[in-house]
């Protein structure tokens, strides 16, 4: 079980207090967790399912249903792109081979240095500003491969920054 | 039609600040909460809401006041409203548009219809992926909470409630209301058999009313107005207005607020400025991708209500609408409709979870031209056994367009099969 700082418990324990039922606070946990270490471990839904008080196994079929937990470290950067039908018409598969070429990553991978990781992610509602990505979780909208370039160039500076 | 002057949800769009509580009540924002809290019995709410005529914006277009009239009301127990702001249907990008730019709107509606219904805690269910919404809706409610509009004394009307954001995790299914509970009370996002409806037995075994963001966002301005005011706008069978959320390849993507009845090719030509590069229009799908697509002839009278698009053998839906140009494949088109409704299947029913899947793989295979003769039969075969055996609506959106496109655009479909057929097949 993970062993959290008093004051990450009271973020878990803050989240639990919102809802009339302990279990309900399973999502927001499972946020909480994935803040905090950019990925779901085991070690964290023991955590939860023990202040909730439900058995692991129902905090592990939530974070294998929903599609945005990470059961494993992903990039400083996960760029997670729009393919649905408005993306597509707009050029989300071209978006994705430029992001392929300057990141030297295919989806589903993650960079050598572990600051981009790629996905193809299904319809983000940003369906008027196509093509769009989110990197964690900011949206970027009306992308093109100068908007993408001058993204990327921004990311590998703050992350240079602040190494 | 002329441009919409009077506007209900749209007024602050970009404007910069709109969000905030300042801004908010420099523009009169809670004064019809408070006027409703304190002038107006409950009842006289849910009246004035039928008498508008509003029918749900999230897609079934079920009329609101008639919703809430079901609400069970048994002595001790909590009664919850829900508001699905799970936007998730492809083509439909409107919901987000009132949570980043007027969230207090939506509280306000809110704060109205839990007084109307009896409830003290109140729900918004946002999609897990929504940032910048979700930033600005909490901190709305934040602000709301410091200054006294919500709480144990909202606004010291005596009248409590509570409002809580809750983050999904991403799961179209979660659109879906049963689903969206399932998912509020900490569990994967299932929907559930009904009887019994969420009205009698919906959150935490309580009765439950779930509405979508842009129906309860309509609520401060008909109470403000009156219900009467509210049908000045729309036809009919369908009043007030839409946010109508436009992609695809036209000039001017993009939501705009505009009234019910509106024709479609005046959306998609004067307020979404055309087809991109002039070109020919060659397919609409109308009220997100699960509804079915529309030819340009059976766009040319259209009008964008639920009667008129359910006329055309199509569903108003989301009011999502996405423009085809006459270059698009349609094959490549319900492929990714496909891929998309196989990912989102819960996987709860047999039916779905199989069908969708095997919809996906055989349409891919005869867009890379590996598709046997008997192919399309197939297709048509697996989709009415998919039809009707399962909890909730998600195989129907998938089989719906399929049925649609494999009509309508035949003849793109059997090209991908003569390709075979000759020989000439290449995999892509």
């Amino acid at each position: 079980m993970k062993e959290y700082t008093p004051e990450q418990q009271q973020q878990f324990h803050a989240a639990v207090a919102k809802y009339p039922h302990k279990k309900a606070a399973t999502l927001t946990c499972l946020w909480i967790a994935q803040e905090i270490d950019g990925y779901v471990s085991l070690e964290a839904m023991e955590y939860i399912a023990h202040i909730l008080e439900i058995p692991v196994t129902a905090v592990y079929s939530v974070v294998g249903f929903y599609s945005m937990y990470n059961t494993s470290p992903v990039g400083k950067y996960h760029f997670q792109v729009c393919h649905t039908l408005s993306c597509e018409l707009a050029g989300s598969e071209a978006v994705i081979e430029h992001l392929q070429k300057r990141l030297n990553i295919k989806p589903g991978e993650t960079s050598e240095d572990g600051l981009f990781t790629l996905t193809r992610v299904e319809c983000l509602a940003s369906c008027g500003t196509a093509p769009m990505c989110q990197v964690n979780r900011e949206y970027h909208e009306n992308l093109t491969p100068e908007t993408l370039d001058v993204l990327i160039d921004h990311l590998r500076q703050e992350a240079a920054t602040h190494a | 039609m002329p441009k919409l002057k009077t506007k209900i949800l749209s007024n602050y769009f970009g404007v910069d600040q709109a969000w905030t509580l300042d801004f908010y009540r420099g523009h009169g924002g809670y004064e019809t909460a408070k006027k409703a809290l304190t002038e107006m019995q409950p009842d006289e709410i849910t009246e004035e809401v039928k008498t508008s005529g509003l029918r749900g914006r999230g897609g079934a277009g079920f009329p609101t006041g008639m919703k809430w009239g079901f609400l069970a009301k048994p002595e001790g127990k909590p009664r919850y409203l829900c508001i699905n702001a799970d936007e998730s249907e492809p083509g439909t990008f409107k919901d987000r548009q009132i949570m980043e730019w007027d969230p207090h709107m939506l509280i306000e509606g809110v704060m109205i219809s839990s007084y109307a219904l009896g409830v003290h805690t109140a729900f918004i269910y946002i999609r897990g992926e929504f940032h910048l919404p979700e930033v600005h809706l909490s901190q709305a409610v934040a602000e709301a909470y410091a200054a006294g509009i919500l709480g144990e004394d909202c606004m010291g009307t005596g009248y409590k409630l509570d409002v809580v954001v809750h983050r999904g995790a991403g799961a179209y299914i979660c659109g879906d209301e049963t689903a969206l509970l399932e998912s509020l009370e900490g569990k994967r996002g299932y929907p559930r058999l009904k009887p019994p409806f969420p009205a009698v037995e919906g959150l935490f075994g309580c009765p439950t009313i779930i509405n979508n963001v842009e129906s309860v966002a309509n609520i401060p301005w008909i109470i403000a107005n009156g219900g009467e005011a509210y049908k000045q706008f729309g036809t009919e069978k369908s009043p007030g207005t839409r946010l109508y959320g436009i992609s695809g390849h036209v000039n001017k993507p993009g939501v705009y607020e505009e009234e019910l009845g509106i024709p479609i090719m005046e959306l998609i030509n004067d307020r979404a400025g055309g087809i991109k590069g002039g070109k020919k229009l060659k397919a609409v799908i109308p009220g997100g991708s699960s509804t079915p697509v529309l030819l340009p002839e059976e766009c040319e009278e259209l009008t964008m209500c639920y009667e008129g698009v359910a006329a055309a053998g199509s569903m108003l839906g989301s009011g999502g609408l996405i423009v085809m140009d006459e270059t698009t494949d349609m094959v490549k088109v319900l492929v990714n409709l496909l891929r998309f409704y196989s990912h989102e299947s819960c996987g709860q029913c047999s039916p779905c979870r199989e069908g969708t899947g095997w919809l996906y793989k055989t349409m891919k295979n005869l867009l890379a031209g590996l598709g046997e003769s008997g192919e399309i039969e197939k297709i048509e075969d697996i989709a009415s056994n998919m039809e009707m055996r399962t909890v909730c609506p998600l195989a129907a959106a998938a089989t719906m367009p399929t049925r649609s496109y494999m009509k309508k655009f035949r003849g793109e479909f059997e090209a991908y099969l003569r390709q075979v057929e000759a020989g000439q097949a290449t995999l892509v």
